[in-house]
């Protein structure tokens, strides 16, 4: 299981959730997959056209920018990270 | 008739809702709510006091907010927004309206889906995407987006669109086809020999007058133009107004005849209220002769921005009129549109209002 650490602006859209989840999977993709099942609706704030990572987040896997083909070991941590943008 | 007059209001920084009585005299104001979200349109139903608040984040992408009690708490939903992931991603939602149990959501990159569970979940209209013109369709200044949507009030299976800057579209058959309705709309940025198109025009707000269902008006990038058709031909009524540019227009809830728009000054000229003097302008005969409305409005150096959707009537007997500023301003009259007065300010740029009495 991967620890996925989530941010304020995304917990705020889904009462209830905590701020670290484990998620299960090999890849950003599945493990983006198994949030989605926990918390219905996340892969949407996630992921956008492509499948991608939406432009303005930012997945890091043990410290390094991620895409959804990013290999996940058992044991990592995940930042699901907001760009730094806005206005 | 309740009580409580109610505006939803949305803006760049979340939505807002304000609460009077049926005075309209003085106003509580809460929020931001739906998180601080863009909200470029909100829709409120009287007899379920259900709220609906369109828009999307420049973090997290396109969605349709709900909430069920008035606006104290809220769920979101874009559970089939999308046009797959072959097609373009859809940036925000500009859109809402319902209809007899059916959500309508119009969306950028121009398109219109549907919900029937309340915005649960939706499922793409792609007869309007499919429509032969689609390849043509260009974006105006706010993108390429559908932003209005008018149920006709009897016949469920007719439904007018307007998209910026493509110009209006309706359905007779529930979204299977479509039809362009531009005829007799100029598009006056184009050259003098092809500024009637079959598809182009800038419309930038499209009402349903009060009497039926075929008497439709439109304020465009070019003009405020008048049809009794259903929108098969258009008449030009922008005579007796300052300008032909402006964004917003409402009509009366009752009087086919009664609409109000809001003039700016041009679209080379900075796009702000003529002279920096505020006015509402009206009209009680469909168009053909117009008059200001200033009164209680600032009269010197207010220049001012209303954007397509930051305007709204109520349904009182003295209909009640607003108006909202890209500054955050919202003006009020219980007079239908007489006399105003500044009822909130210093909210983030407001993108919409409707009203409601609960």
């Amino acid at each position: 299981m991967a620890v996925v650490v989530l941010p304020r602006s995304l917990l705020a859209l889904f009462p209830g959730t905590p701020r670290r989840l484990d998620a299960s999977g090999s890849t950003v993709r599945e493990v983006i997959a198994d949030l989605d099942k926990q918390v219905p609706g996340m892969w949407d704030r996630l992921c956008e056209t492509g499948p991608a990572i939406r432009t303005h987040v930012n997945v890091f896997v043990a410290g390094e920018r991620a895409s959804l083909e990013t290999a996940v070991a058992g044991d990592t941590t995940v930042h699901v990270i907001p760009a730094v943008s806005g206005g | 008739m309740g009580d409580s007059t109610v505006l939803v209001v949305g803006t760049r920084k979340g939505a807002f809702i304000l609460e009077s009585d049926a005075k309209r005299a003085s106003w509580s104001v809460r929020g931001p709510l739906c998180e601080g979200w863009p909200i470029h349109a909100m829709a409120i139903d009287p007899d379920s006091r259900t709220i609906l608040a369109a828009g999307g984040s420049g973090w997290y992408g396109p969605a349709v907010w709900r909430s069920d009690d008035l606006g104290e708490t809220w769920t979101h939903s874009s559970a089939g927004l999308t046009y797959g992931d072959d097609g373009p991603k859809i940036e925000t939602v500009w859109g809402i309206a319902r209809k007899n149990g059916t959500v309508y959501a119009g969306v950028e990159p121009a398109g219109l889906f549907r919900s029937d569970d309340g915005g649960a979940t939706w499922s793409h209209v792609e007869g309007l995407t499919n429509h032969p013109t689609r390849k043509d369709w260009q974006p105006g200044g706010g993108g390429l987006c559908l932003h209005t949507i008018v149920p006709h009030p009897t016949d469920n299976k007719r439904v007018w669109v307007a998209i910026s800057a493509v110009g209006t579209f309706e359905t007779t058959d529930g979204g299977k086809t479509w039809e362009s309705r531009n005829r007799g709309v100029r598009a006056g940025f184009l050259p003098p020999d092809g500024q009637y198109p079959e598809i182009g025009q800038c419309v930038h707000k499209l009402v349903l007058a009060a009497d039926g269902g075929e008497r439709l008006f439109q304020q465009n990038h070019s003009g405020v133009f008048r049809s009794t058709d259903g929108g098969k031909e258009w008449q030009e009524i922008s005579a007796g107004l300052p300008s032909t540019f402006g964004f917003p227009m409402v009509a009366h809830p009752r009087q086919p005849e009664t609409i109000w728009t809001v003039p700016l000054n041009g679209d080379d000229r900075g796009r702000y209220m003529p002279d920096g003097k505020a006015a509402v302008w009206r009209s009680d005969d469909a168009g053909t002769t117009w008059k200001r409305h200033a009164r209680g409005l600032p009269q010197e150096n207010a220049f001012m921005t209303v954007l397509r959707d930051s305007m709204a009537v109520d349904p009182r007997d003295s209909v009640g009129v607003y108006f909202g500023t890209t500054g955050g301003e919202l003006y009020g009259s219980s007079d239908e549109g007489k006399t105003w007065r500044e009822i909130a300010a210093h909210l983030p740029p407001i993108w919409s209002i409707e009203a409601a009495v609960i």
